[in-house]
């Protein structure tokens, strides 16, 4: 039941994420995503210490630091809005509903072996890996592609939350890690691209040709 | 031993952004490097014990890696030394577009190198998908500020490119981590591992679909970083913006570090029974590769872009290799050592040339022979090496695949392959010979070439050269034992 509503929060925010332009709000939207995300494996698995404590990092980070992280990068290069992306707010919306009935239809012909807690779950991971592919390759803004790889993260986590796989906990916490330093990384690197450039448009990333 | 190699260049990694004199912290870098290289050596003698009940362990294909690896750190940590040097007064222009840039701290710089080591090194060695995954993403943090090393516009959008397009290729193939489990759980016999050696002896329980569909994702997510076309679209910004001793790195190193996840998926895949579907994927990456490489390579002006375009070429033939089976299969380990060497060694010269011309544009680059003439030596056996001219190893190990590629009766896969390779020597001889040769057309004002910028390139092609001659017997058995992992015979 509570999986289920988790679920429906993450279509919902996926949603959201896909027609804002507003990039602090979509910030926000990934950030609680994460936060729900990390609460589920507490929901979905028997309880173990080692879970407790992964969930918490989990929420920690991308709930908390993540955001700050982001916000901050965001001060720095006093980039609100994306004006003009390459496919429409409204046409990224529009195509929503679209990518949701294709991952109910992926997910229905996917022999599927383990017992799953929700029927929703793998449907709804594979949606936000897509709507997290599709917001890197749909927005010119830097910020909104690292936005995209955090959702394309999201949505492989709950992909690997649904069918009931654990790995040890030092794998996870790799995982998290790599997330982290990466988003670290393109903090800085995105820092950069505002001075040397005055934008963090990457469609004007392209003095390297063939 | 395994925790030695990883921790040595992670401790000294750490240590260089303390050390404050320049001097101290290249040593650090040099003797590190030595250190790990002494490790590996040792590994040929006696065996290594696993570590964390067998999470890493120096199986043969991570000691054959680890080797080519280590050469390559050796080699690029003296030249380090030397470009660091050369490199060091505060601001340099932009040859291109004559802005003033500055570099990275070195601090940071050499730290990166370091970590980037350890992290390699990961990667080898693990024996655990997971760890695997784990280290190859960490390669591509700390490889990323490598990239990044002069400060000017067109390196940061390189770095940019290769962060994005390499971690979302390498989330691609966590999902194919997962899948992977997926398969091993769903045959009731409970939850397997994904160890390496787990996954084989519980190879027959794996769900085929599943499988498959793991192997596409890590062909896909781990062939992103290898370079394989159609998905090599970093590779070509990344090395050619990079410093020259890093993109020998990434060229030589880093994407073998790819190809020995690729390998290991393979290895699994093939225990599974899907060894048939594992080697047409494998050929047909290899070859559209290598037909991406040559489209590019004609007609290329820069010459450092035309170097990463042969690293797209020559990754489809390690893939072509796999996929052949047979013999191709020693060819293609053969060939992973012999292109490392010598690509290292080009990049490291092109380093020079540019150091020199401070141009990447060939045609503004002419008669090496009076100006740089030790590195023109050295550019010309490089470049009849990297197109595969006998005598050098690069000959024989395409000559390996390709006999083997006829042996089995695939006579269109060898005809593609073989003509491809022509227009691939065809673009890279008109353009790199005309360099060497000739006058320049304004009298340069170049430094005496520095011993720390020709040895190490010198070595590496030596070692091309004598391994087309004579590869010593423990060698070959080592590439002979790793290949029959990897479904090759005699």
């Amino acid at each position: 039941m509570w999986t289920d509503i988790i679920m429906v929060l993450l279509t919902l925010t996926n949603m959201v994420a896909l027609g804002t332009s507003r990039i602090r709000a979509c910030i926000r939207i990934v950030a609680f995503q994460g936060v729900s995300l990390g609460l589920l494996p507490l929901l979905t698995h028997p309880f173990a210490p080692d879970l407790l404590i992964f969930a918490i990092l989990n929420t920690l980070l991308k709930g908390v630091v993540f955001p700050v992280i982001l916000v901050r990068t965001l001060r720095q290069l006093n980039v609100w809005k994306e004006e003009d992306p390459y496919v429409d707010y409204g046409l990224s919306l529009l195509a929503g509903p679209f990518v949701l009935a294709l991952s109910w239809w992926i997910s229905s012909r996917l022999p599927l072996p383990a017992a799953i807690s929700s029927s929703m779950l793998i449907p709804v991971a594979l949606f936000t890996l897509f709507v997290g592919f599709f917001l890197i390759v749909s927005r010119k803004k830097a910020l909104f592609q690292v936005l995209g790889y955090l959702v394309l993260e999201n949505g492989i986590y709950a992909f690997g939350v649904a069918v009931a796989f654990q790995q040890p906990l030092l794998i996870e916490l790799g995982i998290l890690l790599d997330v982290f330093v990466g988003v670290f990384v393109m903090g800085i690197a995105m820092f950069h691209i505002s001075r040397q450039f005055d934008h963090i448009d990457t469609d004007r990333l392209s003095s390297l040709r063939s | 031993m395994i925790l030695l190699l990883i921790l040595i260049p992670f401790a000294a990694g750490l240590a260089s952004l303390l050390i404050r004199q320049d001097l101290w912290r290249r040593r650090l870098l040099i003797a590190a490097a030595l250190c790990h290289a002494g490790l590996v050596a040792a590994c040929w003698i006696r065996t290594a014990q696993p570590l964390w009940s067998g999470w890493f362990q120096i199986d043969p294909t991570a000691q054959f890696f680890l080797t080519i690896t280590d050469i390559l750190f050796v080699a690029a940590a003296f030249y380090a030394a030397g470009y660091l040097k050369a490199e060091k007064y505060a601001m340099s222009k932009d040859f291109e577009e004559h802005q003033l840039f500055v570099n990275a701290p070195e601090a940071v710089f050499t730290a990166c190198l370091l970590l980037f080591l350890s992290t390699m090194t990961m990667v080898i060695t693990s024996q655990h998908f997971g760890m695997l995954w784990v280290a190859m993403e960490a390669t591509t943090l700390v490889s990323a500020p490598l990239i990044y090393f002069h400060r000017h516009h067109r390196s940061l959008e390189a770095a940019w490119k290769y962060l994005l397009i390499c971690s979302v290729g390498i989330a691609i193939s966590l999902l194919g981590n997962f899948f992977l489990a997926i398969s091993a759980s769903g045959s009731g016999v409970g939850v397997v591992s994904l160890m390496r050696q787990d996954l084989i002896a519980h190879s027959s329980q794996l769900l085929d679909s599943w499988v498959k569909a793991a192997f596409i994702f890590f062909i896909v997510g781990y062939g992103t970083k290898m370079g394989l076309a159609p998905m090599h679209t970093w590779l070509p910004d990344a090395h050619s913006e990079s410093p020259s001793l890093v993109s020998a790195l990434l060229s030589g190193a880093l994407l073998n570090c790819a190809f020995v996840g690729i390998l290991r998926a393979f290895e699994v895949t093939s225990a599974a029974g899907l060894q048939e579907f594992a080697r047409d994927l494998m050929i047909l990456f290899g070859l559209v590769s290598i037909a991406f490489a040559a489209l590019f390579i004609i007609g290329q002006a820069d010459y450092k872009r035309m170097l990463a375009y042969s690293s797209v070429e020559h990754m489809g033939i390690l893939a072509l290799g796999i996929g052949l089976g047979g013999a191709a299969v020693f060819g293609s380990m053969f060939h992973a050592m012999n292109h490392s060497l010598t690509k290292a060694a080009l990049f490291m010269v092109a380093g020079n040339i540019l150091a020199a011309y401070k141009t990447k544009t060939a045609n503004d680059v002419q008669g090496m022979f009076s100006a740089i003439p030790k590195s023109a030596v050295l550019w010309t056996m490089g470049i009849l090496a990297i197109t595969g001219f006998p005598p050098f190893g690069v000959f024989m190990s395409e000559f390996t695949i390709l006999k083997a590629a006829i042996d089995s009766g695939r006579y269109y896969i060898s005809a593609i392959f073989l003509l491809l390779l022509a227009v691939i020597f065809i673009g890279i001889s008109a353009m790199a010979f005309k360099m060497a040769q000739g006058r320049p057309e304004k009298p340069l004002e170049v430094a005496p070439e520095r011993a720390l910028s020709v040895w190490p390139p010198a070595l590496l092609l030596a070692g091309v050269l004598v391994l087309g001659l004579y590869v010593p017997s423990k060698l070959s058995d080592v590439m002979h034992t790793v290949a029959v992992f990897f479904g090759g015979g005699r």
